[in-house]
């Protein structure tokens, strides 16, 4: 008895040595998401695992949140946020990795119904009014839902569709309204409707990108990615055709390169502090 | 200092907690005195319901309640039978989830009250000719206070602190479904921590207060050698 329990801590001692020495290989990178880049971003890690051996774990989540876990020292090593503006002040608090900072995808909008049939194929259906509840994410609090008020600006129903706003905390909880049919109509984000660049459910239209200003997303490393190795492979594997190519597939767009290194560089000045945080 | 934004939830947050409140000691009471006296075979499936809500995650609630209560949802297709539209998304929604969230919270000090006088002061009560109903409305009830105060001032609490259901059901509409909790929750996460502080600490002086007022009362009670509630 006494024997056997002895010949089963060895062989548990045996296997967490392995599983160490495993480790010290292959490294375990823990990456905050902004939670509409979530199926892309699935791809992309699956494609980089099976690839390097590394190990990716996510946390899906909405970027103010993330922000302030961050700043309180979660223990994430890179963040794509879903605007531009949370990435930059964690390089003006100290928190990133210099130079790290890329725009990884631009978002684009659509109005979508998961009922088909709702929606037509120029969005009149929002001018008619000829619905109940619109959700849109929170305009103060997600760049979706300031894309969403600019639509809707722009459309000239800001005030006649206000009555109908349902305000999702995020772009994920807005789909869930308009998924499970609670919202007829809903402003998401694109990405979350495609499967293999198609809309396969209900009914949509894309948007027209001259009726809100491009949805920039950033993504940073943070202090606590720097000198991960790991973390330099993905950030290289991120930029690159393949996993460019994934994310159009997921309808965004992927700036150039070079365009985005360009407005990266810490041109803002420290203290603006300005809360102009929903671009 | 506190916006009219959050004034507007404040007051919202006052009228829900009070509504559920109500309703819960009307709805509870019964079930409590139920559960008190039973000994069918379904009380302890009942029970088991009834405090439910104490270890599940109010996402869980929260999601179900969404598609219950959505257009393809048995409560849906029902309140849509009705006129009313679906319940998501409006005051009444809020006051149904929080209904099944503050269940135990009214239910179970009620229903310790009851049980903790025992059956004799209603059988002496029987002896004298009180029917049923007398004996419920003019012993057991007022016996059972100190639970029924307990258990309102809990029941009141828990849907003040509520914030897991009324995020994933309540669509974040001002001066409808926007409660303290919520809109705590947008000033941080718009990184307006000041308003955030200021929102938060009287939600701190809130539940102390309403908390001293709960142990003062059960302190007179137990002077005076009733025992009863939490």
């Amino acid at each position: 008895m006494k024997c056997q329990s002895w010949r089963r801590i060895q062989r548990c001692l045996l296997l967490a040595v392995a599983m160490l020495s495993a480790a010290v290989r292959a490294d375990e990178l823990t990456i905050a998401v902004a939670s509409n880049f979530t199926a892309p971003m699935q791809e992309i890690t699956r494609q980089f695992e099976k690839r390097s051996g590394h190990k990716v774990r996510l946390a899906f989540g909405s970027s103010g949140k993330f922000f302030a876990q961050i700043s309180h020292g979660a223990p994430y090593h890179a963040f794509f946020s879903a605007d531009q503006d949370k990435p930059q002040r964690l390089d003006k608090l100290g928190q990133t990795t210099k130079d790290s900072r890329f725009t990884y995808a631009e978002g684009k909008l659509v109005l979508w119904s998961s009922e088909p049939g709702v929606v037509d194929a120029k969005g009149t259906v929002l001018n008619q009014g000829a619905y109940n509840k619109l959700a849109i994410a929170n305009p103060k609090l997600a760049p979706y839902g300031a894309a969403a008020l600019e639509v809707l600006r722009h459309l000239q129903i800001e005030e006649q569709s206000r009555t109908h706003w349902i305000l999702g905390e995020n772009i994920s909880q807005t789909y869930q309204f308009v998924a499970s049919g609670n919202a007829d109509l809903g402003l998401v984000a694109l990405s979350q409707v495609l499967k293999n660049g198609e809309v396969t459910s209900g009914s949509a239209w894309i948007v027209p990108t001259q009726l809100y200003r491009p949805i920039r997303q950033d993504a940073v490393i943070l202090k606590r990615g720097t000198e991960l190795p790991a973390l330099r492979e993905f950030w290289a594997f991120v930029q690159s055709e393949e996993a460019r190519a994934i994310i159009r597939a997921y309808g965004y767009n992927t700036p150039a390169p070079a365009a985005s290194n360009s407005n990266n560089r810490r041109e803002a000045p420290i203290h603006n502090t300005g809360h102009n945080h929903a671009e | 200092m506190l916006s009219d934004a959050d004034l507007t939830a404040i007051w919202l947050t006052l009228r829900l907690a009070t509504t559920v409140t109500v309703l819960l000691l009307l709805l509870g009471t019964p079930l409590a005195l139920w559960l008190a006296r039973t000994s069918s075979p379904f009380k302890g499936p009942v029970s088991a319901l009834v405090a439910l809500p104490l270890v599940l995650p109010p996402t869980v609630l929260g999601f179900y309640l969404l598609i219950f209560m959505g257009p393809s949802g048995p409560l849906g297709r029902f309140t849509e039978m009705l006129g009313m539209g679906t319940l998501p998304f409006t005051f009444w929604g809020l006051v149904v989830a929080s209904l099944l969230y503050s269940l135990p919270f009214v239910v179970q000090p009620i229903q310790n009250a009851i049980e903790a006088q025992g059956a004799r002061p209603a059988e002496v009560a029987a002896t004298l000719r009180a029917g049923p109903w007398d004996r419920f409305w003019h012993v057991t009830l007022p016996l059972a206070r100190p639970g029924i105060l307990t258990a309102s001032v809990l029941g009141f609490a828990h849907t003040v602190g509520e914030f897991g259901v009324v995020l994933m059901i309540g669509g974040n509409i001002p001066g409808e479904t926007r409660v303290v909790s919520v809109q705590i929750y947008d000033h941080v996460e718009a990184l307006e921590y000041t308003q955030a502080h200021w929102l938060s600490a009287a939600m701190i002086g809130f539940s102390f207060f309403i908390l001293l007022l709960l142990y003062r009362l059960q302190h007179r009670k137990s002077a005076s050698g009733m025992r009863y509630g939490i």
